[in-house]
């Protein structure tokens, strides 16, 4: 499309190495979404996709793209910035409810089986 | 700061902003991006921040690359967890740490270190006894979990915000 094909060897194997790592860390990251048992330990496996996968896939970019425009493509940047500052909101956010509801069963199961 | 920046470093990072995602350094870009970035300090004094000062660049800097070390280091422990090397008992837990940070922006900018090391989460932060609770995936030994909490990353932030 805007020229693939023009990428020079060394580029276009260092882009796939790069992509091919960042989703095998992000395939392991929902792995573990998969084979975890409770929610706190769920919560902490994406978070390898949100920053090891994203941190490679977002590097492929820039190399692949910075080699095809010969200028340095690094906005990508802002991806592995931003996401680093904005997923801490969302996982407390769920953590949160997830001990509220913890906390709510508590007490029901205290105060006796017509609680349930 | 002045009237016209009121968050000077908040208004910069805006403008930093607007010149990547657009790609462009022309004088056209560069005249948006600082009416953006006079704006948006604008907006933020409606939110009456508390003011704080950065100080010692240079930890920051140590600090992000300590981060960013352990954050690889855990990925690869994580992984290793996931896919089920290292067979033996895995017991995860609740660790409360007392903190002696009270920054906003320090305990923030804790939360996102925290958060974004796969294997640690954090849960909850008591204001008022300064006790922040984390989640630990693989929970040998909690003492060492709060020492190296504070060791590795309090200790920073400290110098930088307080």
């Amino acid at each position: 499309m805007n020229g693939i094909e023009h990428l020079p060897p060394w580029a276009a194997a260092l882009t796939a190495l790069l992509v091919f790592a960042g989703a095998v860390v992000t395939l392991v990251g929902s792995l573990g979404l998969l084979r975890f048992g409770t929610f706190y330990e769920r919560v902490h496996a994406p978070t390898l996709g949100t920053t090891l996968g994203t941190v490679f896939v977002a590097a492929a970019s820039i190399v692949c793209f910075s080699v095809l425009q010969s200028r340095p493509v690094l906005h990508e940047i802002l991806i592995i910035g931003l996401g680093v500052v904005t997923t801490p909101i969302a996982l407390t956010v769920l953590v949160g409810a997830a001990r509220f509801r913890d906390t709510a069963e508590q007490s029901a199961q205290a105060h006796g089986p017509e609680g349930d | 700061m002045t009237r016209f920046l009121p968050f000077p470093r908040v208004s910069f990072c805006l403008l930093a902003l607007w010149l990547l995602l657009n790609q462009a350094v022309t004088i056209g870009h560069v005249l948006l991006g600082c009416v953006i970035a006079l704006v948006g300090g604008r907006f933020l004094t409606v939110l009456e921040l508390p003011s704080t000062r950065v100080r010692r660049p240079g930890v920051l800097l140590r600090l992000l690359g300590l981060v960013a070390i352990d954050i690889i280091r855990s990925n690869l422990a994580v992984g290793r967890i996931i896919l089920g090397f290292g067979r033996r008992q895995r017991k995860s837990g609740f660790v409360n740490i007392p903190l002696d940070m009270r920054n906003p922006y320090g305990l923030a900018m804790l939360a996102c270190i925290i958060t974004s090391t796969p294997g640690t989460l954090w849960v909850n932060f008591d204001a008022e006894k300064g006790l922040l609770m984390i989640h630990v995936l693989d929970l040998v030994d909690e003492a060492e979990w709060i020492r190296s909490i504070k060791q590795r990353y309090e200790r920073h932030l400290l110098e930088i915000f307080e």
